[in-house]
């Protein structure tokens, strides 16, 4: 914003402070009156306390004071402009503003012209246009302590202007004061208006300006360097646009017009609108507008931008609106873009196939598609009743080609635009036979799973019980063997007390204890001894059988010398081998080394295998060998007969429980038949085994195979 | 017993004293019998209460202890005979009719010298007799420095 104050006059702008002025001066025609106004108006605008006007009345050639402020007895001052030796007058003559400091001698003061200011220091300021060819004819004096600038120039221009009508029209007749009250008017105008207006003659030189126009082209030498430069480059370019061709040409024109602002520098366009006047008296001058289009070019570039703008969106909307139809044509369920009358205004491929009637359409076909056109529309319709942004729906459509049903989901959104206004509804149609066939499928799927898991989980129950039912069988077998061998073991106790006093009696009886017994006697009595020992052996082995189920016969292991246990085996059955006639032999290395095994079960087999042989052998021989092999590590203990032997089908059979071969009442063989079911279980026991290599009617050999690592 | 001349003119004046301790009658009254025959001095018990007091009163030179017994069973009067020194000396042989395994483990560990199973004829526990009582008449020849005299 441009200041008028250059030595610091803050708050004022241009247009207000000059506009007061203005109006002061327009609302009166009186001399002093409009004197005073422009005093006053000094004084508020510049801050001079004290003012005098002066004007030469026409036809006069003194400068009487005609407005007064701040100053007293001022009303008598005057200045003949004839007294060329007064410095005041011949300022005024060569309209130069001068400043009169205060006197600083007696000599000085002397050469000070009579004022009303006396000794105060005063600027003097010409009345009068700058650059017009007028008369002097007044001028202002104002007490300042420095020459005064601001806007005094332009004052002294509008203030003199003024005063000059006012004193022609005093001195001019009624029909001229008419006509000056016109021309007052008239500049009045003119510097109302905002344009800057000018009137130059054909030379291109200024006449008349108003206060915008002077603004631009006109400039005192007190003003600053710029603005006086900007000002005449203002005027070379007007000048130039006056004196162009086309102008002398047309007569008028209308050019645009570049000028600088004198302010601040920046740069103005304006549009020249000139017109050549014809004035008989003065010659024919150019009168020209300038009307600031800075703004309006501004404008028009804007607009100018908008628009290429608008067409390069446009351009851009329509690459997307075919890139979007490319897209909804490929998608591949059906879309259709319905109006807010509902109105189909677009479908894609899809979407025509399922309610466009195919050309060549059969009947049935044509009511297909009039179907599906109908309940779309139904849907369409309860879209655009219902409040909803938004609905999915179903609908049950045919297949325009099979005409089989087609159940859609339906995904409608109404489009709206920023007004709020519906503008169309987009749908979307998905095909959902192959979701509902999925969903089908699933469900089979589902339910043969979980009839799957249902049986697994039966089965599983099930096993789980019989596992459940086989444990506590298992557990009763056990006790129930074990309350078996516990009822064996108290019954062969039970036997053996009753047992224990009839074979006791019966001993003493035939040791001659009740007195000496012979005959039939002895031999009946002896018949009750065997048979009683007999009855023991049975008891004895039935109680080793328990003891080994009940796990109560411990191994006691021991190194002995295998053939001593050889020697005691065969001392023990000496009288049954003396009874016997057989030839026996033991064939045992005397060096071999000694045995690691449980003696006392070793021997109860080589016992039980030997008798064995001596029972079923009535002629010929056994021997009893002893056969280390260190190859396998084991031993082999064989009990070798030539008796009656056993038959290959029959040699499993002879280790079971309570077996002979020969199962008749009256067998010829004694024994319990538990024999070699326990010597089996024995050399179970001690990780061996039994074997037996027989031929019926030629001998057995019967083999007890025992392990020789054992060393602990 | 009238029968029986030479054993009971023999011997009668060292016939070792023994005490049967065994609760079935009808096998006590056979072993009282065949060991009288054999020689023996016999005093006789029920059960194993009664047989510690015999032990005392009787002073016995052997003790055959059936181990099954009501009131107070063998093995525990086994112990009480071991545990006092007026009978501690006294060879104990245990008789019983259980032949599971353990049971002559738990019979030595209470005391008993020697173990016997039942059924046993008379004439084999005889034999067991005097080999125990040898065995002890030897120790005790040892211990004393001279040879007793040899019983039976």
């Amino acid at each position: 914003m441009a200041r008028l104050g250059v030595d610091g006059e803050p708050g004022l702008t241009d247009s207000a402070v000059r506009l007061r002025l203005l109006e002061a001066l327009v609302s009166r025609a009186d001399l002093a009156e409009c004197a005073q106004a422009g005093l006053q108006w000094l004084h508020e605008t510049l801050g001079i306390p004290r003012s005098l006007c002066l004007v030469r009345p026409v036809a006069d050639p003194s400068l009487m004071v005609v407005g007064a402020y701040g100053v007293k007895g001022a009303a008598s001052f005057s200045l003949s402009l004839d007294d060329w030796n007064n410095p005041l007058v011949t300022a005024i003559v060569e309209r130069r503003p001068m400043f009169f400091a205060a006197p600083h001698s007696p000599a000085d003061r002397k050469r000070r012209p009579a004022t009303p200011f006396e000794d105060a220091p005063f600027h003097l300021q010409p009345l009068g246009l700058t650059g017009f060819s007028q008369e002097p004819f007044g001028a202002l004096m104002l007490a300042a302590d420095a020459p005064v600038r601001a806007n005094l120039q332009w004052f002294s221009t509008v203030l003199g202007q003024k005063l000059d009508q006012i004193l022609r029209q005093d001195a001019l007749s009624e029909g001229d004061r008419r006509q000056g009250r016109e021309r007052g008017l008239l500049y009045s105008i003119i510097n109302a208006v905002s344009d800057p207006i000018l009137l130059t003659d054909t030379e291109g030189r200024l006449l008349i300006a108003n206060s915008r126009a002077l603004m631009l082209f006109t400039a005192t030498e007190e003003e600053s360097e710029g603005r006086r430069s900007a000002v005449s480059m203002n005027n070379m370019l007007l000048s130039s646009a006056l004196s162009s061709k086309a102008m002398e040409e047309t007569g008028a024109a209308r050019r645009e017009l570049l000028l600088v602002n004198p302010i601040d520098g920046s740069d103005l366009v304006f549009e020249l609108l000139s017109t050549i006047t014809e004035d008989p008296r003065h010659g024919s001058g150019v009168v020209s507008i300038l009307r600031n289009v800075t703004d309006l070019r501004r404008a028009s570039e804007e607009i100018e931008e908008n628009y290429r703008k608008m067409r390069m969106a446009e351009a851009q909307a329509r690459a997307e609106s075919d890139r979007l139809n490319l897209i909804i044509d490929s998608v591949a369920d059906p879309i259709v873009v319905t109006d807010a009358a509902g109105a189909t205004s677009l479908m894609n491929d899809p979407a025509e196939r399922l309610f466009t009637i195919p050309r060549n359409a059969s009947a049935i076909e044509q009511r297909w598609v009039q179907a599906n056109d109908a309940h779309f529309s139904s849907f369409i319709a309860g879209m655009l009743v219902s409040a909803d942004r938004r609905r999915v729906g179903e609908i049950g459509l045919l297949d325009a080609r099979t005409g089989e049903p087609m159940p859609v989901e339906a995904i409608a959104g109404k489009i709206l635009s920023d007004h709020g206004e519906l503008t169309a509804v987009v749908t979307i149609l998905h095909d959902r036979r192959e979701a509902l066939e999925k969903t089908r499928l699933y469900e089979q799927l589902k339910q043969a799973s979980d009839e799957l898991e249902r049986k697994i989980q039966a089965a599983t129950a099930d096993i789980a019980q019989q596992n459940e039912l086989l444990r506590r069988q298992a557990i009763e077998l056990e006790q129930a063997s074990a309350l078996k061998s516990q009822f064996l073991a108290n019954m062969s106790h039970e036997f053996r007390t009753p047992l224990n006093a009839m074979l006791g009696y019966t001993s003493m009886l035939l040791q001659g204890v009740a007195g000496p017994v012979d005959g039939p006697i002895k031999r009946q009595l002896s018949r009750i001894e065997s048979n009683g020992r007999h009855l023991l052996t049975i008891i004895n082995e039935i109680l080793d059988i328990s003891r080994i189920e009940a796990g109560r016969m411990p191994l006691q292991m021991s190194r002995f010398n295998v053939p001593e246990l050889v020697g005691e085996v065969k001392a023990e059955l000496e009288p049954i081998i003396l009874r016997s006639k057989l030839s026996i032999t033991v064939d045992v290395p005397k060096d071999m080394s000694p045995l690691w095994s449980d003696r006392q079960k070793v021997k109860q087999i080589l016992l039980n295998l030997l008798s064995n042989a001596l029972k079923f052998t009535h002629q010929g021989s056994v021997t009893v060998s002893a056969r280390p092999n260190p190859r396998e590590r084991v031993l082999e203990l064989a009990v070798t007969d030539t008796g009656i032997g056993v038959a290959l089908v029959d040699q499993e059979k002879i280790f079971e429980d309570f077996r002979q071969l020969d199962n008749t009442p009256t067998r010829p063989y004694g024994g319990t038949g538990l024999g070699l079911s326990i010597c089996r279980r024995l050399a179970q026991m001690l990780d061996g085994r039994i074997s037996v290599r027989s031929e019926l009617g030629k001998g057995s050999t019967f083999s007890l195979i025992l392990p020789t690592k054992g060393r602990k | 017993m009238s029968n029986k001349p030479d054993h009971e003119t023999e011997t009668k004046p060292d016939r070792p004293r023994v005490l049967l301790v065994d609760d079935y009658p009808d096998a006590r009254e056979m072993y009282t019998e065949y060991l009288e025959f054999s020689g023996f001095e016999v005093v006789e018990a029920e059960n194993g209460m009664e047989a510690l007091q015999r032990a005392v009163d009787a002073a016995p030179d052997i003790i055959l202890m059936d181990l099954s017994l009501p009131v107070m069973d063998g093995w525990e009067a086994t112990r009480r005979l071991k545990a006092d020194s007026r009978t501690a000396t006294i060879p104990v042989v245990a008789l019983t009719g259980h032949a599971l395994a353990g049971i002559s483990e738990g019979a030595k560990k209470a005391g008993c010298d020697a173990f016997v199973t039942k059924p046993c004829l008379p004439e084999d526990l005889v034999k067991e007799i005097r080999r125990v009582l040898d065995s002890t008449a030897n120790k005790k020849a040892r211990r004393s420095g001279k040879y007793a005299k040899t019983i039976g």
